[in-house]
């Protein structure tokens, strides 16, 4: 196998891609592992790699879980249905 | 608390002899404002025929996707305790065993942060604590974790595990239903906390085929214990039995699914191999028959209730595993990992492992999980006579 893509290389690629496609498209787990496998090469990349890049996303707030319907990872936003 | 808030509509639901909701939260309403508004909103909805409940997806605690179920209230300048009415799951013990230490505890922590109202247990079988505002989240879920709890999951991940009480306290249980929950619960934890499937994902055990946690209709995995040895049987009690006035022809053998029980008026046989474990004969006559003593489970996949598409029953995947350790444990993990991973890489958004199944065929879905096809898988006779196949030569 070539040598793995750094973890906050993967996270910082993930990141982007929720950025880009804030208010466009909601990105499920599933997904940004797909997409960074697509990205970087399966002989780079891996699901592991992907599980732990989401982690520190969401571990320092850059991300956030929300559901709707299914369960996405999200930039922080004030949701919709939120009272002050 | 000041002045009762009228309730005509709710009233009604305390008639009858059976415990009632309204009874209870009326009861908090006293000292807590929360539960006050809520029957006040609650009255409201049945007024209006509409539920008041915006669903919120946001709302947790650090690092976990789920175990928050956030709801705000559509009317909040009427019902501003009941702005914010944020559900927290909480990992049940398996088995459900508390101390009343404990209890007391969790209800304190829970009058603390929140509205005091819980519902022990919610049909997901977690813990459920009612009703609490965003900014009590956070220490709701430290003071949970200081004395040994956990949240539950929600969303597109694990779910809480739940059993029967099992070998606790039951006789009929084919293997230690509690072992393997707790076991479960650890395996699956980044799973349970970081939602990462296509939908939900229910492990339910039952430690014989009564089935007392409902695992066939609920669970996407239902492990069910069973034996593959004879029914053990006392045909003294047997006897008994017939003695104190059980018709046994009638009420047992006639009853018998498998139709492979005689009863002659003196000794009753049973052909094993035609037994198909409903435990009909052992729950009639508890103490002349039991399970037999090679003990293990059947592990069946893909029950779920109706929400995208209609309720399905699980069907067989593995008739027959011995679970005595945590290494048979682990044989189980990658047969799960497997489907999980499949699934992951296969499945629609929203769809659960059942339907995923419908879609792909049975016949698909064993060979890529890499499970030989056995017979019992076959959950129905096939109903389409337009399949052909050759005999080979
Ligand atoms: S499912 Fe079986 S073993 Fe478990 S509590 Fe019910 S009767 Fe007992
Ligand atoms: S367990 Fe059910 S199928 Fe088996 S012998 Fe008893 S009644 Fe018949």
């Amino acid at each position: 196998m070539a040598e793995s893509v750094k973890v906050e290389e993967v996270a910082d690629a993930m990141f982007r891609i929720i950025k880009e496609g804030q208010g466009l498209k909601k990105y499920k787990a599933t997904d940004l592992q797909k997409e960074m496998i697509e990205k970087f090469g399966a002989d780079r990349c891996n699901k592991d790699l992907c599980k732990k890049a989401i982690r520190i996303l969401i571990e320092s707030e850059r991300c956030v879980y929300t559901y709707f319907g299914g369960s996405f990872i999200e930039i922080p936003h004030r949701e919709a249905a939120a009272n002050d | 608390m000041s002045e009762e808030v009228k309730t005509p509509k709710l009233d009604d639901l305390e008639k009858g002899p059976w415990p009632s909701f309204v009874s209870e939260i009326k009861t908090a309403a006293k000292t807590n404002k929360m539960a006050k508004d809520l029957l006040g909103q609650l009255e409201q909805s049945y007024e209006d025929k509409i539920g008041h409940w915006k669903h919120g997806g946001i709302v947790g605690v650090l690092g976990y996707g789920g175990g928050v179920i956030g709801r705000y209230s559509d009317l909040p300048d009427k019902f501003p305790n009941v702005s914010h009415f944020h559900t927290v799951r909480v990992n049940q013990p398996a088995g459900w065993y508390y101390t009343s230490d404990i209890l007391r505890k969790l209800c304190d922590i829970w009058e603390r942060h929140g509205s005091g109202l819980t519902n022990m247990h919610g049909s997901t079988g977690d813990m459920v604590l009612l009703g609490t505002t965003t900014d009590q989240l956070e220490s709701t879920f430290q003071e949970l974790t200081a004395i040994g709890f956990d949240l539950g999951g929600s969303g597109s991940a694990v779910r809480t595990p739940s059993c029967c009480c099992g070998q606790s306290r039951c006789e009929w249980a084919c293997y230690d239903t509690m072992k393997l929950t707790y076991d479960i619960t650890q395996h699956y934890q980044d799973e349970l906390h970081r939602p990462a499937f296509p939908y939900k994902w229910k492990f339910k055990m039952s430690g014989c085929p009564n089935d007392c946690v409902a695992s066939i209709a609920r669970a996407d995995i239902s492990i069910i214990g069973t034996w593959r040895d004879d029914i053990q049987l006392v045909q003294d009690e047997v006897r008994n039995y017939s003695k104190a006035g059980l018709d046994i022809n009638r009420d047992v053998v006639n009853n018998c699914p498998g139709k492979c029980m005689d009863w002659d008026g003196n000794n009753l046989a049973i052909e094993n191999e035609y037994c198909v474990k409903c435990m009909h004969c052992i729950n009639a006559m508890p103490k002349a028959l039991s399970p037999g003593k090679d003990r293990g489970a059947a592990i069946l996949i893909g029950s779920k209730a109706p929400i995208m598409q209609g309720a399905q029953l699980s069907s067989v995947l593995i008739p027959f595993v011995k679970l005595d350790d945590e290494e048979s444990y682990k044989d189980l993990y990658e047969v799960f990992d497997a489907i999980i991973d499949l699934w992951c890489e296969e499945g629609k958004s929203r769809e659960r492992i059942g339907e995923f199944i419908r879609r792909v065929g049975l016949a698909n879905f064993v060979e890529a999980i890499g499970l030989e096809p056995t017979p019992e898988m076959v959950g129905a006779p096939r109903d389409n006579p337009y399949i052909f196949y050759q005999i080979e030569k």
